[in-house]
């Protein structure tokens, strides 16, 4: 079976500021991708996701690690070989609204796979092809084929780029943030699509930071943070008992419909606490006195705010520490070493806390 | 009321003749009110909120008028509108936060900014703007950074307090939490309430696609829908017992934390808006609504159903004239709802 084998695989990015220095993308990351199994990727940014993507689409080389399709390391493949790669392995990526070349007809990209894969396929043959291809992706080929990119509307778009990677032989899709730029009302299509395939056995490596939308496709999750895997295993597992404090964090923070973010106890409101009033009303000292002054007045100093104390919980989760909450999170250094996943349960990983 | 706008309409030039982006819209906005404007890309959303503020070369307003405070803005007049930006209405733009100069420090940019507003009293907006810097959790030092050094969370909400450092009554907030990772999102959004309530805003418009983050920070919502509004209610409404066709399908469709396609499949909308340029007469939303009748054909009025309730639905405004008969007023919606 072409199952994708990532192995102890560390990228690191050579800094180009002032201060030098190589920051670790990804550290040490292993996980596998059967087919007929969507396993979704997710992490904030900055988290390395999109590298992983990229370095299974042999498009970034690790520094450590190897990928293996099929038993074989990717790394050595020839030209041909990894022409043979691609006809296999296939990535879709955020925005549909550059894959295309606008001053082409947007099926191009069906022409250009012919030319390197089927030259020698028959014109009928070729369009009964992508026929079969955009009917997989529930597209009318009358409303798409012969169009300009601009004439389709996003969903139109991406998911003729999936029907793009139908027509090859492909066994497994990295789709990397394919839903974020496309609205709500054809999200759940392009979601729905990715499930059909799947359950046709096409392996889909679903990158996103949309904790509901990995929730609804996948049948495994992997949280990344910093590079590392922190949690991983069965999406309702993870979903349903989440063990490492930035899972939960993660989740805490998603907004939904029906629950309101819980909010934690409020630090007092200087405002209020120092004699003046809130929203329109009048203020201690006159009503001309502006908000502004009066908050001068006032001495904030000690008291977090409810917005202050969200931020620094979260830096606290993240930073799995106390260290200066205000250095923002992209300023920690951090080791290359990635914390161990211990099983908590069967097909649940959790990391140690970092 | 706080804010009020009176059938606005707003056009964009084009050779083949003003296309009409924002069509007719009225809404009213209560002091302390955070209104969600809601609606799929191409709908008028950000157009209607730039045009409450500044409307640039290929834009004009076509009809309407808008109300601060009781006093009506000039928006057709882009020069006199100039002394009552930042103080009276200011705009945080979609991707404000990308668009910060990167050749100036952040602490430089603010100073040029209230230079050009000719604030006489500097140093004291500046005392101001280090302690809402401090109120939600970065410290003096981002003044003098530039802005690639800052992450995304922190330049949105440096770009958020520079534009409300004047205290404008009202605050148009375009697509401030997209592109914002979820922890990132939720600092955003609190610290949007918590300016509120600290009335360095006295209302704001959130202008988002992302219907649940307006279900967190909105008090109420309104749906946009080729250039019209279709919805306008409370937040609990707009979620728990839509009326409108188009807004219950969008609600339909949002997956949620706990909803797996093992158990469920949501539908999403099937076609897509008409084309603003040449747009049907009736009903917008007719070719997608599956509940469209002939009478749809014409333009449906955005009327009031319940109380803070409008809606623009012919078959929502047949109901209710069938149920106004019976003792529950409800009854109707709860039906409609399922």
């Amino acid at each position: 079976m072409s199952t994708i084998k990532v192995d102890q695989v560390s990228k690191l990015y050579r800094a180009t500021s002032r201060s030098g220095g190589l920051t670790p993308a990804l550290r040490k990351v292993s996980f596998e991708l059967p087919p007929g199994e969507v396993i979704a990727l997710i992490g904030e940014s900055g988290s390395g996701k999109t590298t992983i993507g990229k370095i299974l689409l042999r498009l970034v080389q690790p520094t450590s690690g190897t990928v293996t399709f099929d038993g074989k390391d990717i790394a050595t493949y020839s030209q041909r070989g990894l022409r043979e790669y691609y006809r296999q392995v296939q990535g879709v990526f955020q925005d549909p609204f550059s894959s295309y070349n606008p001053i082409y007809r947007a099926d191009r990209v069906f022409d250009m796979v012919r030319d390197v894969y089927f030259k020698g396929v028959s014109d009928s043959d070729w369009s009964a092809r992508i026929e079969a291809a955009l009917d997989a992706v529930a597209l009318n080929p009358g409303d798409v084929l012969g169009k300009y990119p601009h004439q389709l509307s996003g969903g139109q778009q991406q998911r003729l780029l999936i029907a793009r990677a139908l027509l090859l032989d492909v066994k497994v899709l990295i789709a990397d943030e394919i839903i974020s730029m496309l609205d709500a009302s054809t999200r759940v299509d392009v979601l729905n699509l990715l499930v059909k395939l799947k359950r046709q056995g096409l392996a889909i490596l679903f990158i996103t930071h949309d904790l509901s939308l990995g929730n609804y496709v996948s049948d495994r999750t992997i949280i990344l943070r910093h590079g590392a895997i922190v949690e991983m295993g069965g999406t309702e597992k993870i979903f349903g008992n989440p063990q490492h404090e930035y899972t939960k964090m993660l989740l805490s923070a998603v907004p939904e419909l029906h629950k309101k973010w819980q909010h934690s106890p409020l630090g007092p409101v200087a405002v209020v606490a120092n004699g003046a009033a809130v929203a329109g009303q009048t203020i201690d000292g006159g009503p001309n006195v502006p908000v502004a002054t009066a908050l001068t007045q006032a001495s904030l100093v000690d008291e977090l705010t409810h917005a202050e104390q969200v931020v620094k919980r979260d830096l606290r989760a993240v930073l799995g520490g106390t260290r200066a909450v205000a250095s923002g999170k992209s300023q920690v250094a951090m080791a290359l070493e990635p914390p161990t996943l211990r099983e908590f349960e069967p097909d649940h990983l959790v990391a140690d806390p970092e | 009321m706080s804010v009020n706008v009176a059938n606005l309409s707003v056009a964009y030039r084009s050779r083949r003749g003003d296309v009409t982006a924002v069509d007719n819209v009225s809404f009213t906005l209560a002091d302390g009110e955070i209104m969600g404007l809601a609606g799929e890309s191409g709908s008028g959303k950000s157009t209607l909120g730039n045009a409450l503020i500044y409307l640039d070369q290929r834009m004009k307003a076509t009809g309407g008028t808008v109300t601060v405070d009781g006093r009506e803005l000039p928006i057709a007049d882009t020069r006199a509108m100039r002394p009552l930006r930042m103080t009276e209405v200011s705009l945080v733009p979609q991707y404000a936060m990308s668009a910060l100069t990167p050749t100036r420090k952040i602490g430089q940019l603010i100073t040029d900014l209230l230079k050009s507003h000719h604030v006489k009293d500097t140093r004291e907006v500046l005392t101001e703007m280090q302690r809402r810097l401090e109120l939600i959790g970065l410290t003096e030092g981002v003044l003098s950074k530039y802005s690639f050094e800052l992450s995304g969370g922190m330049r949105q909400r440096v770009t958020i307090i520079m534009s409300t450092l004047l205290n404008p009554s009202l605050l148009i907030a375009d697509e401030v939490t997209s592109a914002l990772d979820v922890s990132t999102q939720r600092a955003v959004g609190e610290m949007l309430l918590e300016f509120r309530d600290r009335g360095y805003v006295k209302s704001v418009i959130a202008i988002t696609h992302d219907l649940s983050i307006l279900a967190q920070i909105a008090d109420s919502i309104a749906i946009m829908y080729a250039g019209r509004l279709a919805e306008k209610a409370s937040t609990e409404a707009i979620v728990n017992e839509p009326l409108h066709p188009y807004t219950q399908a969008l609600i339909a469709s949002l997956p949620e934390v706990g909803v797996r396609a093992d158990q469920v499949t949501l539908t999403g909308i099937p076609g897509r808006p008409p084309s603003l340029a040449d747009p049907p007469p009736g009903c917008r939303f007719r070719d997608r609504c599956p509940f469209a009748f002939d009478r749809c054909t014409q333009t449906p009025p955005f009327e009031e159903i319940k109380p803070g309730h409008h809606v623009a639905c012919w078959k929502v405004s047949q109901e209710r004239a069938a149920a106004s008969g019976r003792p529950v007023v409800g009854q109707a919606a709860a039906e409609h709802a399922v």
